[in-house]
C-alpha cells in the first residue's frame, strides 16, 4: 500500500522549546508563543532525514513522523 | 415538535409508538418526578426482547441512521461496532457530565427518565457484550445523581442487572470529552489525553470502552423498542430522529424541548417560550458552537446539514437567541475569557493562544483594545485552530470567528466608542469551576 509521511507534534508534550522549527523550517514554524505550528504536507525522500534529525533531537520527544496509507484523508 | 407530553398510549393498544417529535419527552411523570420503574415498564414492557426483530440491535441502530447527541454527532452503529470487534472484556460508559453550561436536556433526561437511560445502556451493554456499566454524572447535579442512583436500586431483585455504578465526575468543561472520562475512570484527572486510538479500541484499563451521550442511549432504547423505520419518520434522511434542544430564555431561564432532527429553528425556539424578533444574534450549539443572525435563524433548519452554510452545526441542541439590548460581542468576549479559563492547561496553543484571545476579545468589549484588535483576533484564531489535544481551542475559535461576523458592527462601535454601544449586560451563564478539583 502507498503510504506517506508528515511531521507531527504532541501538543501535550511540547514545550515550545522551537529547535525544530530551527532545525526543520521545512515544515516547522513558530506561533506567536514560540510553540510550533507543523505542515502537514507529505514529507518527500529529500527532507526524510531533515524530518527525523528534527524528531531525534526534540528535547521532550514532542515529535514524530507519521506513516500514513493514502486511501486515507489526510488529517489536516 | 412539543414541550408537553401528549396523551399517553394506554397498556394493551395495538400501537403504543409515540406519534410526532415528542419521543423521549412522550411519557413524562405530570409532577415533573423521574418516571418510575412500573411506569416505565407500561411503554418498555421487554426491555430487552428483539420486539419482533429479525435484525440485531447493532444493524437496527445502523438501519435508524441513529447519531450521538453530545455535540459530535459521530454515527452510533460505527462505535457499537468498533467496541464489538476490539478485543477484550468491554465496558459501557454514560456519559451524562454535560459540560456545556448552556445545555440543560441531559440533567432533564436523567432526572425525568432514567429508566429510559438505563434501558438504553444496558441494551448497548448486552449488544457489545459488556458486563460493566458506569454511568457519569457531573458532580453537584444532586438531583440527576440521586435519580439515577434510585432507578438503579428500583431494578434490583425486580430485573437481572449487570455490574452498575453510578459516578460524579469532576465538573469541568472538558472532563466529559471522551478521553478525559476515561483517563479519569482509570484513576487520573480528567484530562483530554490526544491518545490516537479510539476508547472503543482501548480504553479504561486498555478495555474496548464504549462511551455514550444519555440522550443518545435514550433513543437507543426507543430504537430497539419501536425499529429503525418508526425512528427515521421523525427527522430528515440524512438526521433522522429526534434531538432534546436546550432554548435559552431572555430571563437567563433554559427550556428542554424534542424536535426532529432539520426541522426549522424558529419553531422550537417559539414553542419553548423565546422569539427571534428584536435578537441581536442566536448562539446555536453551544460555547462549542456558533452564533449566526436572527434573520438566519428565522430560516434556518436546527440541523447540521442546515447550519451547516452558516458554518454552524446542532452541536448539543442549544439555542440562545439575545435579547434585545445584550451586546453579543461582550456575551462572546465572556465565554472566551470562561473558556480559556476552561483550558486543561496542557497545551501550548491552548494556554497561550485561547488566554491571549479572551484578553483581547476583552478589551474590545471594555473598549480599551487598540484599532487593530480585529486582525490580531483573526491571527491568533488562525494560529490556535486545531492544534490542542482536544478540540477546546478549535471550539472557542469557531465562536470568535463567528462573533466576528455576526457582531462586526457592534465591535466596530465598542473600537469607536470605547465603551459598549449597548451597555454590558451578562445574559449567559458560566459556572464557576476554576478551583473544582480534576480527579
Amino acid at each position: 500500500m502507498a503510504v506517506i509521511r508528515r511531521l507531527a507534534v504532541d501538543p501535550i508534550r511540547c514545550d515550545g522549546r522551537g529547535l525544530c522549527a530551527e532545525l526543520f523550517p521545512e515544515r516547522v514554524s513558530l506561533d506567536d508563543w514560540g510553540f510550533p505550528i507543523v505542515d502537514p504536507t507529505p514529507i518527500d525522500a529529500a527532507l526524510l532525514r531533515d524530518a527525523r534529525r528534527a524528531v531525534q533531537l526534540c528535547p521532550v520527544l514532542a515529535l514524530r513522523v507519521e506513516t500514513v496509507p493514502v486511501e486515507l484523508p489526510v488529517r489536516h | 415538535m412539543s414541550t408537553t407530553a401528549p396523551d399517553r398510549p394506554g397498556v394493551g393498544e395495538a400501537d403504543p409508538q409515540p406519534e410526532g417529535s415528542a419521543r423521549l419527552l412522550s411519557a413524562l411523570d405530570p409532577t415533573g418526578a423521574p418516571v418510575t420503574l412500573a411506569a416505565h415498564r407500561s411503554t418498555y414492557p421487554q426491555p430487552l426482547a428483539a420486539n419482533g426483530r429479525a435484525r440485531s440491535l447493532v444493524d437496527e441502530v445502523d438501519a435508524a441512521g441513529l447519531r450521538g447527541r453530545g455535540g459530535a454527532g459521530f454515527p452510533t452503529a460505527h462505535k457499537l461496532r468498533a467496541a464489538l470487534d476490539a478485543p477484550g472484556d468491554p465496558i459501557v460508559v454514560v456519559n451524562g457530565t454535560e459540560g456545556e453550561p448552556a445545555s440543560a436536556k441531559d440533567r432533564f433526561l436523567l432526572a425525568s427518565s432514567p429508566q429510559l437511560v438505563l434501558d438504553g445502556a444496558l441494551l448497548a451493554a448486552r449488544a457489545i457484550g459488556a458486563t460493566e456499566v458506569r454511568v457519569c454524572v457531573e458532580r453537584g447535579a444532586e438531583r440527576e445523581l440521586v435519580a439515577v442512583h434510585r432507578a438503579i436500586e428500583e431494578r434490583r431483585g425486580v430485573e437481572p442487572l449487570p455490574d452498575v455504578q453510578v459516578l460524579a465526575t469532576p465538573n469541568h468543561f472538558v472532563a466529559g470529552e471522551e478521553s478525559a472520562l476515561v483517563h479519569w475512570l482509570d484513576g487520573g484527572d480528567a484530562l483530554p489525553t490526544g491518545r490516537l486510538v479510539r476508547p472503543t479500541l482501548r480504553g479504561v484499563a486498555g478495555r474496548p470502552t464504549l462511551v455514550d451521550n444519555v440522550e443518545t442511549l435514550a433513543h437507543l432504547a426507543q430504537v430497539n423498542r419501536f425499529g429503525a423505520e418508526w425512528f427515521r419518520r421523525s427527522g430528515t434522511a440524512a438526521e433522522p430522529g429526534t434531538r432534546l434542544c436546550t432554548v435559552t430564555l431572555p430571563d437567563g431561564s433554559r427550556r428542554v424541548v424534542e424536535a426532529g432532527c432539520g426541522s426549522p429553528l424558529a419553531p422550537i425556539a417559539t414553542a419553548a417560550g423565546a422569539t427571534l424578533d428584536g435578537s441581536g444574534g442566536v448562539l446555536v450549539g453551544g460555547y462549542f458552537g456558533a452564533w449566526i443572525t436572527a434573520a438566519e435563524a428565522a430560516g434556518a433548519a436546527f440541523g447540521d446539514d442546515g447550519l451547516h452554510h452558516l458554518g454552524a452545526t446542532a452541536g448539543c441542541g442549544v439555542i440562545a437567541p439575545l435579547p434585545p439590548g445584550v451586546c453579543g460581542w461582550c456575551e462572546t468576549a465572556r465565554a472566551l475569557w470562561w473558556m480559556a479559563g476552561e483550558s486543561a492547561g496542557q497545551c501550548g496553543p491552548c494556554v497561550n493562544g485561547l488566554g491571549a484571545i479572551a484578553d483581547l476579545a476583552g478589551q474590545v468589549a471594555g473598549g480599551s483594545a487598540p484599532a487593530n484588535a480585529v486582525p490580531w483576533l483573526q491571527r491568533w484564531g488562525d494560529q490556535v485552530d486545531g492544534r490542542g489535544a482536544c478540540r477546546l481551542p478549535d471550539g472557542a475559535v469557531r465562536l470568535l470567528r463567528s462573533a466576528l461576523r455576526v457582531f462586526a458592527r457592534e465591535v466596530d462601535q465598542h473600537l469607536g466608542l470605547g465603551r459598549c454601544p449597548l451597555g454590558s449586560v451578562g445574559f449567559l451563564p458560566f459556572p464557576d469551576h476554576r478551583s473544582a478539583p480534576w480527579r
